[in-house]
């Protein structure tokens, strides 16, 4: 076990190592200038020169990259070219909020996909089935501004439920979760059923009904724990999609997380910023994998991590 | 579990007179049917019969029989929703099985009838200990508390004779071998004393000595608890082993009934007589083949020759992912086979067998010598290598599986001559028409698709594919196990036939011995990846020297309920692991010649 996890952190910073080379690369290559963007349209030649300078942006690529590779070691993600401060602190400032709308979107999609995947998948064949199928394939094709939209005007504009935005209470929390949650929800219902189909099919399943088991014990003993498991890797995988999504979601929501620090930064070629959010958001990645992985164990006997 | 028995409330026991008269198990006019894409089809038709106290009731019968939803339909566990009783009743005791609703059934099931089922190795839940399983059963039936529950659990471990019972409860079914779990799973439907046990299949996936061991273990359990059981078996052994009274079923209807020893002196049906014949028996395949190898002592050249093959799977652990342990599939293992000669490589699962086939057919590295018709395959090159490749062909063990469902088999049959670039187009379609009729379908089959055909028709597809190239050797990996006996006889028959005319030698890889007495002119013995004895059929059937041979040969059940063992050697250990340290080398066992060319390791 010491063992795995020696490797996979050792693996993990070699990802975070290539992740940051290629949007290093890229953003060098970029055709849009960030000392433009910084000294403003009427700045003379010698000032923009002065600033690219002050920046070390005159140097050549490899021996940026160096400089960021050496500050990066001692947890230094550099200055906002913008903002006038340290990237670190703009990240950690905002990371709470992001944190906390990802564990309310990563509960909606498991409390709302699981339990509809695992409904669809015991009255299989029936309407309800079918209906509960109909809902997650329009949560999967939603695009996430439309159902961020829709939920606003519904919920918080003509039924006055949750306020239009912002953050603080947990009445806050719920609309971004659920738009964030509702596409993940419909994934998962379609990934829970088939996956419960499945094992439901299995010869276990048949042994536990032959001992005479009631139907909760069988779906719930039996047939969840081993119908679970695909899913929970999935679980790993989604916390890269949510990356994307953040920044769409805390946009329309004016949520204070690192998705609209990311945006704001996007758009003024901000790029230590850009560069440290992207860092932080493959970490989430890695790390969200990595617990998926160990986790597998505690519920599958068979798994053994080495 | 006698213990066990003890446990009981004293008013469970019901007084025995009564009911030691009337059947516990009474089936009238059943008839089940299964919803298909082409509407419903009746699966049993109109079947009845009583199952009296203590009493061990056989339904032999092929694939497609009705057997096996017989079984099911007694324990209301027909496939849903497809599956149905459309008429008829099952009486246990008083209670008509066949109106009950679910959960009147489940206080039925596990408690009153209990089931096993043919896969010990899917049957168990892979998530939840032995223990886990084995306690919520009887949970769910008796009042006891856990820990009572528990202690039942073990008494029901200790009376199938696993050892360290109370340790077992915490392992998991993937820490078990296959006899084992089946164990788990007996352990577990008598752990309750229902009435009736419904065996089906018990021991078609185990090991022929495990099996030896199962059923005589079966056998105590019934005698001592005086169960009724229900055993649904494909295995005309099996049945002669095992049962009092025989029920022999055909297309979903009974075809005879009568006691074991009646059905098997004076079959009274047609198809109970012709099912009979095709059984493979020990003994008789001297009779039928005249042992040739004496008289083809001078021999051309060998087809092929293997000598001390080496092939082993490294494992790996450890912080760095390093190889640290090794699996031993095959050691040292050497043996050739003549033109026109069949050896057989016999063995339980995991000894090696197929993988020596695998590495002949190039299919996995290997270490040491594989010479194919006097060419050494290592010296080689890519060109060559594949120019001696086409000598040998193989047919595997599932012709389900190694048809592509979504070709036409006549390009299935043409496409070993596609890859080698022979004949043109119109020429491969007479030759693969001639093949078909040769194997024994027609040539406007070759237009279909493989799910069209039966499982045998498909094993004959099989044939007819390794047959295209014209190989000096065909490697059949355990190519009629999955087949009904009737079928399997016609396959070894066309397979014999096949190498009369085509002069093929075949390696013939079987756990079954009494096949292999049937088609084999030598045989070797494999065990943990050796050679443990190497002969003439004769010599290794008529005079088997090593224990392991000797044990193999007895474990087969003979298809004579008057020859019935009384006891079966027990191996109390299990045939141990083959992966080792690296470094560590297992023990090189060395063949000597005890006359005549029959070899033994000593």
């Amino acid at each position: 076990m010491i063992a795995y996890l020696g490797r996979r952190l050792i693996q993990s910073a070699l990802i975070l190592l290539g992740v940051s080379l290629i949007t290093f690369a890229l953003l060098y290559l970029l055709p849009a200038d960030p000392v433009r963007q910084i000294a403003g349209r009427s700045a003379t030649p010698q000032t923009v020169e002065n600033i690219r300078q002050q920046l070390g942006l005159d140097q050549p690529f490899v021996v940026q990259y160096w400089h960021y590779l050496v500050s990066l070691l001692s947890g230094d993600l550099g200055r906002s070219y913008i903002q006038r401060s340290e990237v670190t602190e703009l990240i950690v400032s905002r990371l709470p909020a992001t944190l906390l709308l990802m564990v309310g979107a990563i509960l909606c999609e498991l409390v709302i996909g699981l339990s509809m995947g695992l409904i669809a998948a015991v009255r299989r064949g029936t309407t309800t089935d079918q209906t509960l199928m109909v809902a997650s394939f329009v949560g999967v094709s939603a695009p996430q501004f439309v159902v961020g939209l829709l939920l606003l005007y519904v919920f918080a504009v003509r039924l006055s439920w949750f306020p239009i935005g912002g953050y603080g209470t947990w009445r806050h929390l719920v609309l971004p979760s659920l738009t964030m949650g509702i596409l993940g929800a419909g994934w998962y219902a379609r990934m829970m059923r088939s996956s419960m189909i499945d094992v439901l099919r299995q010869d276990y399943v048949r042994t536990a009904r032959a001992k005479g088991l009631a139907r909760g014990a069988i779906i719930f003993r039996h047939a969840l724990p081993n119908a679970i498991l695909p899913v929970i890797a999935m679980i790993g995988i989604d916390i890269g999609i949510f990356m994307g999504g953040i920044v769409v979601v805390e946009s329309v929501f004016g949520w204070p997380g690192i998705g609209q620090l990311a945006w704001q930064a996007i758009q003024r070629v901000d790029i230590p910023i850009i560069m440290g959010v992207t860092l932080v958001s493959a970490f989430a990645i890695v790390l969200g994998n990595l617990l998926a992985d160990i986790v597998a164990p505690f519920i599958d006997p068979r798994i053994k991590l080495r | 579990m006698n213990a066990g028995a003890a446990n009981r409330p004293a008013g469970a026991a019901a007084p025995v007179d009564s009911i030691a008269a009337r059947p516990v198990l009474d089936i009238a006019g059943l008839c089940v049917s299964v919803r298909g894409e082409d509407g419903e089809r009746e699966v049993v038709s109109d079947l009845s019969f009583k199952l009296a106290r203590g009493e061990t009731l056989c339904i032999a019968g092929e694939s497609g029989s009705g057997k096996s939803m017989t079984a099911l339909a007694i324990m209301q566990l027909l496939p849903q929703p497809a599956g149905r009783i459309s008429s008829g009743t099952i009486r246990l005791g008083e209670t008509n099985l066949a109106t009950l609703n679910e959960r009147q059934m489940q206080r039925i099931r596990g408690a009153r009838i209990a089931m096993i089922f043919q896969e010990p190795m899917t049957s168990l839940n892979p998530v939840l200990s032995i223990g886990r399983q084995l306690t919520e059963s009887i949970e769910a039936h008796t009042d006891l508390s856990q820990s009572q529950a528990q202690r039942r659990a073990v008494e029901a471990l200790k009376a199938v004779r696993i050892s360290e019972a109370e340790s077992r409860l915490k392992q998991f079914p993937h820490e078990l071998s296959g006899g084992m779990r089946q164990r788990v799973m007996i352990a577990m439907a008598l752990a309750l004393e229902p009435d009736v046990l419904i065996a089906d299949e018990p021991t078609t996936a185990l090991d022929v000595t495990v099996q030896g061991e199962v059923l005589e273990l079966l056998r105590d359990l019934q005698r001592e608890h005086g169960t009724s059981v229900i055993l649904i078996t494909h295995d005309m052994g099996v049945v002669a082993e095992m049962a009092d009274r025989v029920i022999v079923m055909r297309h979903g209807r009974m075809v005879e009934e009568g006691a074991a020893t009646d059905i098997f002196a004076l079959p009274q049906a047609e198809y109970t007589r012709e099912l009979l014949a095709a059984v493979p028996r020990i003994g008789t395949g001297a009779g039928r083949q005249e042992s040739r190898d004496a008289a083809e002592a001078s021999k051309p050249a060998n087809v092929a020759d293997v000598d001390d093959l080496h092939v082993r799977f490294d494992l790996r652990g450890g912080f760095f992912g390093r190889i640290n342990r090794r699996v031993h599939a095959v050691e040292g293992v050497s043996f050739s086979i003549a033109p026109n000669e069949t050896l057989a490589l016999v063995g339980e699962s995991g000894c090696g067998k197929s993988t020596t086939a695998k590495a002949l057919a190039g299919l996995v590295p290997y270490q040491g010598d594989i010479a194919i018709g006097g060419r050494n395959l290592s010296g080689l090159g890519r060109a060559a290598r594949k120019a001696v490749r086409r000598d040998v062909q193989m047919i595997f063990q599932d012709p389900y599986a190694s048809l592509d469902p979504r070709m036409r088999v006549g390009d299935l049959v043409a496409e070993p001559l596609l890859i080698h670039g022979i004949a043109s187009k119109e020429e491969r379609r007479e030759r693969v028409a001639a093949l078909f009729e040769r194997v024994g379908l027609s040539a406007d089959q070759m237009e279909l698709y493989p799910h069209e055909f039966s499982g045998g028709q498909r094993q004959r597809i099989c044939i007819a594919r390794a047959l295209a190239l014209r190989p000096r050797l065909i490697i059949a990996d355990e190519s009629v196990s999955a087949l009904d006996v009737s079928v399997q006889a016609r396959v070894l028959d066309l397979l014999k036939e096949l190498q009369r005319e085509f002069g093929v030698a075949y390696l013939f890889i079987s756990h079954d011995m009494a096949v292999v007495e049937n088609i084999s002119d030598r045989v070797a013995v494999m065990y943990l990846g050796q050679i443990v004895e190497m002969g003439t059929r004769d010599q290794v059937f008529s005079n088997p020297r090593h224990p392991y041979t000797k044990r193999l040969i007895e474990a087969v059940p003979v298809p004579d309920p008057t020859r019935r063992r009384e006891r079966f050697a027990r191996l109390d250990r299990e045939i141990p692991s083959s992966t080792r340290r690296i470094g560590e080398t297992p023990p090189r066992l060395a063949l000597t010649d005890v006359g005549g060319g029959h070899l033994v390791a000593v």
